[in-house]
């Protein structure tokens, strides 16, 4: 047996990340609106808020798939922090390929020698129970065999950070069951959390600490506990509560926001 | 009628006897059609992915070109063909002009474009599913050029035998760079053409088989290629 690549412990670390008034402008419309925040190690953090709140456009700024329009996003070990980070998008993204072959291309991107290639594959399909799949091609599993499987892509990559995008939005509970198993021992093993959801329960169970988003704000930030149990922001209280015209009370808010219509 | 069908048991017998003039005249064919496709295919591809994954000035007055280019007129590249090689030509003092090898060249610029724009079709459509991943995990566009080839390769194959399919069919640029000599450049197409004016019709459609057969075959294939593994790329 070879020695695991690198472990989160021994490899310099690349949080905390600090974002600095990030702006993100889209045709003209400003959809991320002056956030300033940090992210230490450890923790799972949630971003919660409506669709269209921006939500995933603060994960792709965060993991630099974006750039910001005005402001900075900095990491501690500058343009290499990103090989220490992997993100896992809402449709997963299947090559064309087997499963197998699937994470060993990830791995290869990364620079992981061809010798420790197949333990590391090997270990995150054991982990994921994707194993009696790895010989097929990836498209045809199911959706959610195919998220669990870019989770072990993922995973395999043994990334400081993990970013998730709606990672069981268009799942059944028993997948995203799954799911939230698998992200749940990826961060026991060491990796920093940072996902959204626009499923109040999966936050409630995965949370450390909520962020709220709305209309490209953080409007709220406070321990998952805390938060559910008292929502500070009124905005963030309706959504929680899941009125249906929660927003009517952002009105002034909306205001703010030239052309709304033309919002995505 | 009589002549029609007499003209066709001879060219059943030809086909079945392996008649020397007629393997040669397909054997020529293949070398010269395989070649260029292959040589095509290895422009082709690339160029073709780098239309797709890269935004520069002008790549729209590209991709509109070679676009246009797929349909251009065999005759047209034989002509331009021609005109290069002539012995007045820029590239004359090869001595190319009435060879297999100007055939070649002729066809590498008809099947090129059609490789090309497919190619860039195949990559660009790949490319909008995969960005976002790749991105993410550290390839931006020139690092996934490989592996958007290799997962878009079962309709990249289609594209390559659309291009052996226009390369094998086709007479105007054969005929006017290869000039049709018997045993050196005389192909199936031109032969045919030949051969009707003749009034030899027995070779002609011992030919004609031959290429139907040829073209048909492609065409299974390529369709079997798709449907056969189709749950890789579905």
């Amino acid at each position: 047996m070879t020695a695991p690549r690198s472990t989160p412990e021994s490899t310099p670390q690349i949080l905390p990340l600090e974002l600095d008034g990030v702006c993100f402008d889209a045709g003209g419309n400003r959809l991320i609106k002056d956030i300033s925040l940090r992210f230490e190690p450890g923790l799972r953090t949630v971003v919660i808020g409506p669709n269209g709140a921006g939500k995933s456009l603060f994960l792709r700024l965060c993991h630099g798939l974006l750039r910001p329009t005005q402001g900075s996003v900095r990491w501690q070990l500058g343009s290499s922090a990103a090989r220490h980070q992997a993100m896992v998008f809402q449709r997963p993204v299947m090559l064309r390929r087997s499963v197998t072959a699937n994470i060993d291309y990830a791995l290869k991107l990364r620079k992981v020698p061809r010798r420790d290639r197949a333990d590391i594959i090997d270990r995150v399909l054991q982990q994921t129970g994707l194993r009696r799949h790895a010989d097929q091609p990836a498209r045809v599993l199911s959706i959610g065999e195919q998220q669990k499987l870019a989770l072990a892509r993922a995973w395999a990559l043994q990334p400081q950070v993990l970013f998730l995008d709606e990672p069981t939005a268009s799942l059944d509970p028993a997948a995203t069951h799954g799911v939230e198993e698998i992200i749940q021992a990826i961060h026991d093993a060491g990796t920093r959390i940072i996902m959204t959801t626009h499923d109040l329960g999966q936050a409630r169970r995965l949370a450390d600490e909520v962020i709220f988003i709305n209309r490209g704000r953080i409007l709220e930030r406070a321990p998952a506990e805390r938060f559910f149990e008292a929502q500070e922001n009124d905005l963030a209280r309706a959504f929680v509560r899941g009125e249906l015209l929660w927003w009517h009370k952002g009105k002034d808010n909306r205001k703010q926001i030239p052309k709304p219509k033309e919002d995505i | 009628m009589t002549n029609f069908s007499d003209a066709f048991a001879a060219a059943l017998g030809l086909v079945l006897s392996l008649d020397a003039s007629l393997t040669e005249i397909v054997g020529l064919s293949l070398q010269v059609s395989l070649s260029a496709v292959a040589i095509a295919a290895l422009i082709g591809l690339p160029v073709g992915a780098a239309i797709a994954l890269f935004r520069f000035r002008g790549r729209f007055f590209i991709v509109v070109t070679v676009n246009a280019l797929m349909g251009m007129p065999p005759v047209v590249v034989g002509l331009i063909v021609y005109l290069l090689l002539s012995r007045a030509g820029p590239f004359g003092v090869f001595g190319l002009l009435f060879t297999p090898t100007a055939m070649i060249v002729a066809q590498v610029l008809l099947v090129t474009p059609i490789i090309a724009a497919l190619t860039r079709q195949v990559i660009e459509d790949l490319w909008i599913e995969y960005e976002e991943q790749m991105r993410s995990l550290g390839a931006g566009p020139g690092r996934a050029v490989p592996a958007l080839l290799w997962d878009g390769r079962f309709t990249l194959i289609t594209a390559i035998l659309a291009g052996f399919g226009r390369a094998s069919a086709e007479v105007g640029a054969v005929m006017i760079v290869g000039g049709n000599i018997d045993h050196v450049t005389r192909v199936m197409t031109t032969s045919i053409a030949l051969e009707v004016s003749k009034g030899d019709l027995a070779l002609a459609l011992g030919l004609g088989m031959i290429l139907l057969t040829l073209s048909a075959s492609i065409n299974a294939g390529a369709y079997l290629i798709q449907h056969s593994t189709k749950r890789w790329h579905a």
